[in-house]
């Protein structure tokens, strides 16, 4: 501390001398030095009252006393910079523990792409903050049936996170690609609605691909409408379902619907933070994505999710705006 | 070594008689402009969550000397409702205090502080400061 004193009021006599700017730029960069060194406000005043005290010593009490009332009520500027500190320090260790959260979730949550004969398949999945609320679930029984399990929880962040978790062991408990999509709600509806909050709510796209017939059947808990395109017809179709959000009532039934995929067609399923074009009205996002995958097509599943996803990062000028996972199934 | 001094507190006018006294108490022990500011702070802080939670009770300001050490004591003792959780008296509540004040404040402008709480009995916090 005299160390400091001494310099600012070296400091100080010499901007008094001559009053140069250069005397002035030194000074901040040592009020900057104080600052690390956690000097308070109502210290830097104490410092400069006293500087000045010997710098002349024919002040008048009353500029002195002047100091000593800006001392008095500048405790609390200190006190409130403390405060501060405090509070960043808090919050550095919340971004510590959060990282460590977000990579538990990529572990709890990882899942492999498979690579069955005879379909291609395409998977990206990026959260919009550290921890994800969408989750992409593979299953995949010996060339038989694969299946795909696009989850979104309403909500973002931790709490959606949190309720991920539960969605992934329910899937983990069925055990096998062969359920009926159907059914597969109905069991994770009664799961979630049992055990999570009321606030919480999944919209779900399980789908099921079996390999020898060519035949794609899939069921949707409120999901965005995936969309499938037809090579024979050159034309898209939305896959609609009227299924109920999982998590609100607990004995929803849920229906599936079938279609046979022929070479060159492919469903994308994707979940609402792909879509969501909130601040642009005029946009319809369906069909820009059309047009983006039917311009792709030519690629890899895993080309095509990736091309869709820097295209509409770009649109978003690199602010997505949610969660936003694509999943490409291409015959 | 001086007596200790005892400050009633029922009115905000007597916030102001404790700050006075210790304001002089520290400037008689030595303590710099900044840290009699400091413990002036402390002080009225104590006297104002004495008036705000328990209506009255009293401020004992001490002078304190060790072996090698000099310092102050400022005591807030009242019999209010007291508390069960005084931790988080001590915790900044980012959402309400705007203005870095009670508790925490106090904490940080002493050396050490002491928190003694019972439900329905009252509550007494022992803040002491040394000369440095």
């Amino acid at each position: 501390m005299e160390q400091i004193r001494k310099q600012y009021k070296k400091i100080l006599s010499d901007y008094i001398g001559n009053q140069s700017e250069s005397d002035l730029y030194i000074g901040q960069n040592f009020i900057k030095r104080m600052i690390q060194k956690n000097v308070t406000p109502e210290e830097v005043i104490s410092i400069h009252k006293r500087a000045l005290e010997e710098i002349y010593d024919d002040i008048p009490d009353s500029v002195l006393h002047g100091y000593d009332f800006l001392i008095e009520v500048m405790v609390h500027f200190g006190l409130k910079v403390q405060e501060h500190q405090a509070l960043l320090a808090k919050q550095e260790e919340l971004r510590i523990e959060m990282e460590v959260a977000a990579k538990i979730q990529n572990l709890l949550l990882e899942t492999e792409v498979p690579k069955p004969r005879g379909v291609d398949i395409g998977m990206i999945s990026v959260p919009l903050r550290k921890m994800n609320g969408d989750y992409v679930h593979f299953m995949h029984d010996d060339d038989r049936f694969l299946s795909v399990a696009v989850t979104d929880v309403v909500g973002k962040g931790v709490p959606a996170a949190l309720c991920m978790s539960m969605v992934k062991y329910g899937l983990d408990t069925l055990e096998y690609a062969n359920s009926n999509p159907s059914y597969v709600l109905e069991v994770l509806n009664k799961i979630i609605e049992k055990s999570v909050d009321d606030s919480m709510f999944v919209s779900l796209c399980y789908a099921r691909y079996n390999l020898k017939t060519n035949v794609f059947t899939w069921s949707s808990a409120g999901h965005e409408p995936s969309l499938y395109y037809q090579a024979a017809t050159e034309s898209f179709h939305d896959l609609e379902a009227k299924g109920l959000l999982l998590g609100i009532l607990p004995e929803t039934k849920y229906t599936q619907q079938d279609i046979e995929l022929n070479d060159g067609d492919f469903v994308i399923i994707m979940t609402d933070g792909v879509t969501d074009f909130r601040e642009k009205e005029e946009f319809d996002p369906r069909e820009k994505i059309k047009e983006l995958a039917n311009s792709y097509r030519h690629l890899s599943a895993q080309a095509m999710c990736e091309e869709i996803y820097k295209e509409l990062q770009r649109l978003h000028n690199f602010k997505l705006v949610d969660d936003f996972s694509v999943v490409v199934i291409k015959k | 070594m001086r007596e200790a001094k005892t400050v009633e507190i029922v009115t905000e006018l007597d916030i102001v008689t404790a700050r006075k006294i210790g304001r002089d108490e520290a400037k008689a022990i030595g303590f710099n402009d900044v840290d009699q500011s400091r413990i002036t702070t402390a002080i009225g802080e104590l006297a104002k969550n004495i008036l705000l939670y328990a209506n009255m009770g009293k401020i004992v300001i001490e002078e304190m000397e060790t072996d090698n050490l000099k310092g102050i004591s400022i005591s807030s003792i009242d019999k209010g409702q007291g508390m069960t959780e005084v931790h988080k008296v001590l915790e900044d509540d980012y959402t309400t205090s705007s203005t870095g004040g009670g508790l925490p404040a106090v904490k940080r402008l002493v050396d050490s502080i002491d928190i003694e709480s019972k439900v329905g009995k009252g509550t007494t916090v022992k803040a002491v400061k040394w000369l440095s």
